[in-house]
């Protein structure tokens, strides 16, 4: 649709914009940015065919912070925008950005229908199981417990994993990182990009007003080797300082558990090889929940599928060469006419 | 002549042609029956017919919200009546002339409507004791005296078509099932109409089902032949209708939608863009997203969304990208697309909302048609949000109405709302098909130049905001909700800032009043006594009914608005000069408070919320009635 302009070296910076970030400072979104910018750099993407889309929340001020095309919409309704943009322009790169309120609660029902269609946009969902922007109500990922403004005695609804609702949803790119995480972020990034058709993932992000810490059990520096697994397509999931740590099926059950390498008899080849192309396997990777649990990173799922965005422009292609356009006028009078003199 | 003496009064005169049917000007045929029972089917196919014998015609389905009601009970009456004449029309008939009752719940919801003298064919076949008990009747109505006021013919119309597609090998409920097509072969005999079209159209429709075209077929011929050979009461004649003088051209029998999708289509060409339309299925506006489905090779993308949200933020996405964005609805799914709609008066974005109202509130009669949503399409947002809105008078004027929606909304940069009505959706009428050369193109040009571009660069005449669309070098920009600055377009929070913005939203919107037709008389003086304002598709009832009043010598004038926002720059000025003001409109009085409260005239209300159309014959009384108040 548009003349390819030759490829010009933008360094992260030069994917800014002119406008001051107005997030709270130390906010877990100032990392989340600079990983998107690094890794649109790292691809030489071009700016006038990138759109960021957002909703409501914290997380949606996120396009006004990009040198390149932005919608800021309304609350929870992103991936719907996203996919009139992308239906429209098929060639254009689409982002949609939100926050946990915005995806999965008011917006959960278009989250749903963007990842099943499997549009070919990138669904960025900062999670930080929190309202935010409205000053800190409980969220649809909260913990059973949470006490906010609006449940001071402890929320008592229990909440939803964002990952094994994408799963559900039959997403056909699922993964996790941590909004610091700036080694490895860019790279899923670019990952979520090269998938073709609907790429979800969570960025686990930390509000410092109104909910810091609450991932400090798997994300803090000393925590991270025993509380994250890091999914590898092909690796053995294993994790622990040493690596000694990894996931196996309980023998005769349909169930994950944690062992040790070297206790009770168990070996490596006894740890569950990470296939990400298997969906039941995935939910219940995506499903681990700390204590008892690491927290798994990476690309949990992948699975590539025909986008429907691509579906609809073929079934035009297709329909046009079946039956070509006839001027208006003819398409008019095609039917039962008469004519009166 | 008022329409329901037509009847009556033809067969006084007995003028007949020289084939000895006898002459009539004009009839309503109303054919009434189970939901079941194919009405839809009949009177469409009636309708297409009539139009192809040159006759001036309307049409007004009306039928319930469940799909298959349960069988003979009143609530589950589907009806389908046709007004056609042999000059020019403007409503479906206030009243049958001939009413077709395939069962007795049928003939209880509507023998009430039938004027007196009026023809009533029954199938005797559905009157036994358990429908007529169903319907609601204590004792039959063939044996009691509530028939005596009619002509009547009683035909087995069940058995007359068993009969007739004995031969033919289908089961005894598809033989059942023709009976609509029988009937229709008798009212083709009765009114001289060709049966060849309905012939067509069933090889085609049962192209894979030969057998079933086959009996549908040999009922339609029954019907035709029973007609020609029976020994009907000598009262019963037939009849024929001739053609209607009209403009010399090329008709067609069209329905709202075909008319609004041609329409949509034809704009967007003299725009220069692609149709995105996002839609969500709901009762009457689906089938504007089945006939934009069918023009693929047009370049339209159709897009069945999961919620009505969904269906209005695509389409606004899509205007982002740069195509058109379309999205249709009827007035509880635009009340679910508010929020969009004000984000797209806020970013300042093309985008068609085409409202296929319908009773309310709530889910309201989803069937029935009503002009309610004129609040909400004026006022009914958040905020100051101020949008062009345009009503469709006849299924003809959505053409004109679509055409005129998708040129406002590129050449302002703004969402517009086209009001249309259920009524309009699904009557029938003749067109006189236009040719697409005859519209001026009105081509949009996206900004290129990025030489001190920012997106809210407006044209100093129109106050558009320029159209600068992803993909486009240099342009790289950001639009949201949040209100933008003046200058920049960036996200402000100032105060004066959004007085300013506010106050050119507001002034953008009003100069479309110079860029519209002034108001105009449709008929009468351009000052005098009373004059009756309508707008939407109340417009053939209300030019009729004041027409009979000016030719009784009364100083009454006709006023119909299709540019309800903003209104036409003379149209004050106009209302004033009349003595009295009166409004009629199918809802409880909405534009009437609009016009009171932009012009401080002493409109009335005549609200009738009834889910039908307003009757000639009523409007003609209470124009007359409040004249010598």
């Amino acid at each position: 649709m548009n003349v390819q302009s030759p490829p010009v070296a933008l360094k992260p910076n030069d994917y800014a914009s002119d406008q001051e970030v107005r997030w709270c400072p130390g906010c877990g979104d100032y990392a989340i940015v600079k990983a998107v910018q690094k890794a649109l750099s790292n691809m030489g993407a071009d700016p006038k065919n990138t759109v960021f889309v957002s909703g409501i929340g914290c997380a949606a001020r996120f396009p006004y912070y990009m040198a390149t095309y932005g919608f800021h919409t309304i609350h929870g309704r992103a991936p719907a925008v996203a996919t009139g943009v992308k239906l429209a322009n098929p060639d254009l790169d689409v982002w949609v950005i939100g926050g946990d309120g915005d995806m999965l609660s008011i917006g959960g029902n278009h989250t749903l229908h963007v990842l099943r269609r499997n549009i070919d946009v990138q669904v960025l969902l900062f999670n930080n199981e929190i309202y935010g922007l409205t000053k800190g109500q409980y969220s649809p990922t909260s913990k059973v417990g949470t006490r906010s403004p609006s449940t001071p005695a402890g929320s008592v609804d229990s909440p939803v994993s964002a990952c094994v609702f994408a799963l559900g949803c039959n997403a056909r790119f699922v993964a996790r990182s941590v909004d610091t995480n700036l080694k490895v972020l860019p790279g899923l990034m670019q990952e979520a990009k090269e998938n073709t058709g609907a790429s979800f993932v969570e960025i686990l992000q930390n509000c410092i007003v109104y909910n810091d810490g609450v991932y400090s059990s798997f994300t803090d520096k000393a925590n991270i080797a025993d509380g994250q697994v890091v999914c590898e397509h092909g690796k053995p999931l294993l994790f622990g300082k040493e690596n000694e740590k990894g996931l196996r099926m309980t023998p005769g059950k349909m169930e994950l558990e944690v062992v040790t390498i070297g206790e009770n008899g168990v070996t490596e080849a006894d740890i569950l090889i990470h296939d990400e192309t298997n969906r039941p396997l995935a939910l219940m990777l995506a499903g681990m929940q700390p204590p008892n649990f690491p927290v798994a990173m990476g690309v949990i799922f992948r699975d590539p599928g025909p986008s429907y965005d691509a579906a609809v422009y073929d079934q035009i292609a297709e329909m046009t060469e079946k039956s070509p356009a006839i001027p208006i006028n003819e398409l008019m009078h095609k039917g039962k006419t008469w004519t009166v003199v | 002549m008022p329409t329901n003496l037509i009847g009556t009064m033809a067969t006084q005169l007995k003028e007949t042609d020289e084939s000895g049917r006898e002459i009539l000007d004009s009839v309503v045929i109303r054919f009434a029956g189970d939901s079941g029972d194919g009405m839809q089917l009949t009177g469409t196919q009636f309708t297409q017919s009539t139009a192809l014998m040159g006759n001036d015609l309307s049409t007004f389905p009306d039928f319930p919200a469940e799909i298959r009601a349960p069988v003979g009970t009143t609530y589950g009456v589907s009806a389908f009546q046709i007004n056609f004449a042999s000059h020019a029309i403007k409503t479906p008939g206030d009243a049958p002339d001939v009413l077709v009752a395939m069962n007795p719940a049928a003939l209880k919801v509507h023998l009430k409507d039938l004027v007196p003298g009026g023809t009533l064919i029954l199938n005797l076949g559905a009157f036994n004791a358990r429908n007529i008990e169903k319907a609601g009747y204590k004792e039959s109505p063939l044996e009691d005296n509530t028939l005596d006021s009619y002509r009547v013919i009683e035909i087995d119309i069940s058995k007359m078509t068993l009969a007739a597609v004995e031969h033919i090998d289908v089961t005894q409920k598809e033989a059942l099932r023709a009976k609509n097509l029988w009937t229709l072969g008798l009212m083709c005999w009765m009114y001289d109409r060709d049966r060849q079209p309905t012939i067509d159209w069933l090889n085609q429709r049962f192209g894979k089902l030969p057998l079933i075209a086959e009996a549908n077929i040999a009922a339609l011929n029954a019907g035709h032949a029973f007609g020609e050979t029976a020994e009907l009461p000598s009262e019963i004649s037939t009849y024929v209708v001739p053609k209607a003088k009209v403009e010399p051209g090329i008709y067609r029998a069209v329905t709202g939608v075909e008319t609004t999708c041609w329409g949509l289509l034809t704009g967007a060409q003299k725009a220069g863009l692609n149709i995105f339309f996002g839609s969500y299925p709901i009762t009457p506006a689906s089938p504007l997203l089945h006939s934009l489905s069918n023009l693929k090779a047009y370049g339209v993308v159709t897009f069945q969304a999961e919620d009505e949200i969904s269906a209005v933020c695509s389409a606004l996405g899509a205007s982002y990208a740069g195509s058109l964005g379309i999205t249709s609805s009827s007035g509880p799914g635009v009340a679910l697309k508010s929020e969009a709609l004000g984000l797209a008066v806020v970013t300042e974005l093309p985008l068609i909302i085409v409202n296929f109202q319908r009773a309310g509130p709530s889910t309201g009669l989803p069937t029935k048609t009503e002009q309610s949503d004129l609040y909400q399409s004026v006022y009914g947002r958040n905020g100051d949000t101020p949008m062009p809105v345009i009503a469709a008078s006849t299924a003809s004027d959505c053409y004109d109405c679509a055409i005129e929606a998708v040129r406002l909304a590129t050449k302002y940069m703004t969402p517009v709302m086209f009001l249309n009505e259920g009524f309009l959706a699904n009557a029938a009428e003749p067109w006189k098909l236009p040719d697409t050369d005859d519209v001026e193109p009105f081509p949009v040009e996206f900004a290129s130049e990025t030489e001190g571009f920012h997106p809210y660069l407006r044209d100093e005449k129109t106050l558009a905001r320029n159209w600068a669309i992803p993909g486009t070098e240099g342009l790289e920009h950001r639009i949201g909700g949040i209100e933008k600055d003046y200058d920049s377009g960036n996200i402000s929070y100032d105060s004066d800032n959004h007085h300013k913005m506010t106050k050119v939203r507001a002034q953008k919107i009003l100069g479309i009043a110079d860029d519209i037709p002034e108001q105009e008389v449709v008929s009468g003086n351009n000052s005098g006594k009373m004059v009756v304002v309508g707008w939407g598709s109340t417009f053939g009832a209300i030019e009729q009914a004041t027409r009979r009043c000016q030719e009784d010598g009364l100083d009454v004038s006709h006023i119909h608005i299709r540019y309800i926002w903003p209104l036409a720059r003379n149209l004050g000025e106009l209302l004033k000069g009349f003595d009295k003001i009166l409004v009629p409109e199918m809802n409880n009085g909405q534009l009437v408070t609009l016009l009171r409260s932009e012009y401080l005239v002493p409109a009335e209300s005549l609200a009738q919320i009834t889910g039908q159309p307003f009757k000639v014959s009523d409007l003609e009384r209470e124009i007359r009635s409040r004249m010598e108040d």
